[in-house]
């Protein structure tokens, strides 16, 4: 280290020791960052082969009834090329997929898979065709998110099937929008990226992933407001309010009324 | 006198309540009053004016157990009413209001105790005059309301008078004043109704899109290349660049744009409005004007929340079924030099539900 004693009160050795911290804990964080990022992508440690055939044997045994042995699809059910992971995570870990009754429309019900089983049959889908992947937990926190936007982008374009509340509502032909009270932020996100069933494509070239979030902190914000008075009504609005308060008042008017002017049974 | 019941020959004296054995004609309907068993409040002698007679009320209720038991259900009702009011005093004082969600305790705490404090003095008040209060009822006749002929006779003597000593009649000068007086002001108010403001125009057959301007994603405000809207199935309301923060211009010119897929958007639908299957449809419903934005991508129909109406958006959003009488109307869309989508002029058709001279 002699090399360094006759150069260190130089006027330009501060400012080298400055920079040379700063390239270290750039080039460290960089490799921090991009193996966070790689390991929290589709899966853990990534899609590998064996995940890949684990999903595909899966796959030929739970879903290629309805949708083809290569997922081609067939008349019951679309081809799911291309379609990505993340509409896998969404329709498998909502429950809607496997199917089970033919009807309008698939509704949520208690989850079939594992989660791993999830991202295997995902991985296999995935690898059939590309497709937008499973976002990772930083994608979809809420945590710092901007609420206010959030709120404006899901009454703009969320609301009309949704509810301002997401408590849901209904569309043509049996179909409906569910309500978005079990909803993770995952799922949220998912159903955006990929528009399952009738609901449109929100790409990240029109709401941007950190839109995207905006959104879900709206929505797990809004859901989780107290209801002082013990009943969301639906969450629906001033009207159901209004209409549950209006009958029920009626009633204890129509009873009062009564009650003052029966007629006084004599023991 | 006071004892003179007028009961009707149908009804029987009812002494002891119970019911009688041959049908009461009328049948009684419920929540109004029961029929005429009743004694005069006014005897015949005192309406006419002479003094008032003393009436005989039974003193005792019949039954003094029963009447025991309702004489402490009404002191508790009147005790849990008084302990309503405190604890509303209570949670007033307790109770801090400075977040949205404790105001709402606050309020549910003040109204319960107060629906408790008015309910528990209702009902102990009904119990008491129920079980404890002689069950007789009473009329009062009506004293006759006309004054007698002196007082009238007065009036009208001094109402003619006055109106001699006022001159209103001998003096048609200021007679005519007064009444010129007071009829600008009685069109007063007429004048005011200009100020609800000024007559529509031609504005209801425009909006703010003109030829050129960018199409904003609502919300972040960003404008849009066709690369960005590819997927069909996507759907993003937009609204025109210069206009976000302007909610009297977007409540005509708010549109929805909708990518298709190759050979998915038929006619009538005007195709060279269209930009790389990129159609752009007026969001304000044409029934009554709600925002009409419940797209459902796989069967292309665009719905109104409000009544229903629902529009075909890949056959130029024609109605097919619902209250809307016209096909939502469509925006011709371009692209600018820098490849952003933008609007090639104002919507050539009225926007939103129908008006009078619209034809």
């Amino acid at each position: 280290m002699s090399w360094i004693k006759p150069r260190r009160r130089h006027p330009a050795a501060g400012y080298a020791v400055l920079l040379l911290g700063l390239v270290i804990i750039g080039v460290v964080y960089a490799a921090i960052a991009g193996g966070g990022s790689a390991a929290s992508a589709a899966m853990p440690g990534g899609p590998s082969a064996h995940d890949i055939a684990v999903g595909q044997a899966l796959f030929a045994r739970t879903c290629s009834s309805c949708h083809g042995m290569n997922a081609q699809g067939t008349s019951a059910a679309p081809s799911l090329v291309g379609v990505g992971a993340a509409a896998v995570d969404f329709q498998v870990s909502t429950g809607r997929m496997p199917g089970k009754d033919f009807g309008a429309e698939m509704p949520r019900k208690p989850v079939t898979f594992t989660q791993q089983q999830i991202h295997q049959l995902a991985a296999y889908i995935a690898s059939l065709g590309g497709g937008p992947t499973i976002p990772s937990a930083a994608q979809v926190s809420p945590a710092g998110a901007d609420m206010a936007l959030g709120q404006q982008l899901f009454i703009t374009d969320c609301a009309q099937c949704h509810n301002f509340a997401g408590a849901g509502g209904a569309l043509t032909y049996g179909k409906s929008a569910p309500a978005l009270t079990q909803s993770t932020p995952t799922q949220i996100y998912e159903a955006m990226l990929t528009g399952p069933e009738a609901m449109p494509v929100f790409s990240d070239t029109t709401i941007t992933p950190s839109q995207k979030r905006d959104i879900i902190a709206y929505v797990t914000t809004t859901r989780a407001e107290p209801n002082p008075g013990g009943f969301s009504l639906g969450r629906v609005g001033p009207v159901t309010e209004g209409l549950v308060t209006f009958l029920g008042g009626i009633a204890i008017l129509v009873f009062a009324a009564m009650w003052l002017t029966m007629k006084r049974r004599e023991a | 006198m006071s004892e003179s019941t007028s009961n009707p020959s149908d009804i029987p004296p009812d002494e002891n309540g119970q019911e009688a054995e041959e049908p009461r004609a009328p049948q009684r309907v419920i929540g109004t009053p029961p029929p005429a068993q009743a004694r005069t409040l006014l005897g015949e002698d005192e309406a006419n004016g002479s003094a008032p007679v003393p009436r005989e009320l039974p003193a005792e209720p019949d039954n003094p157990e029963r009447a025991k038991r309702a004489e402490r259900v009404v002191a508790t009702c009147f005790i849990v009413s008084m302990l309503a009011s405190i604890g509303f005093i209570a949670a007033y004082v307790g109770l801090q209001v400075h977040t949205v969600s404790s105001a709402a305790n606050s309020n549910l705490a003040l109204g319960v105790a107060m629906s408790i404090a008015f309910g528990g003095l209702g009902v102990g008040a009904t119990i008491w005059v129920r079980q404890l209060m002689p069950q007789v009822e009473l009329t009062e006749a009506r004293k006759p309301m006309a004054s007698s002929p002196q007082d009238r006779a007065e009036f009208a003597m001094t109402f003619t008078q006055g109106a001699e000593a006022s001159g209103f009649v001998k003096r048609p000068l200021v007679r005519r004043t007064l009444i010129a007086a007071t009829l600008p002001l009685a069109v007063a108010p007429l004048v005011l109704l200009r100020d609800m403001g000024p007559l529509p125009g031609t504005s209801l057959r425009h909006t703010v899109w003109r030829k050129g301007m960018r199409l904003l994603v609502y919300g972040p405000n960003t404008p849009l290349r066709p690369a960005d809207f590819a997927i069909p199935g996507q759907m993003i309301t937009v609204v025109p660049d210069g206009f976000q923060d302007n909610l009297d211009a977007l409540a005509k010119a708010t549109t929805i744009i909708i990518k298709f897929g190759p050979g998915e958007l038929q006619p009538p639908t005007q195709m060279n409005w269209t930009v790389d299957n990129i159609v752009a449809y007026s969001k304000i419903c044409t029934h009554v004007g709600c925002p009409v934005a419940l797209y459902e991508h796989t069967t292309h129909h665009i719905l109104c929340p409000c009544h229903q109406s629902t529009f075909d958006a890949t056959r130029g959003a024609e109605v097919i079924f619902g209250p809307a009488a016209r096909p939502l109307p469509q925006l011709p869309l371009g692209t600018d030099a820098q490849g952003y989508l933008i609007a090639e002029s104002d919507y050539n058709v009225p926007v939103g539900p129908s008006f009078w001279e619209r034809g």
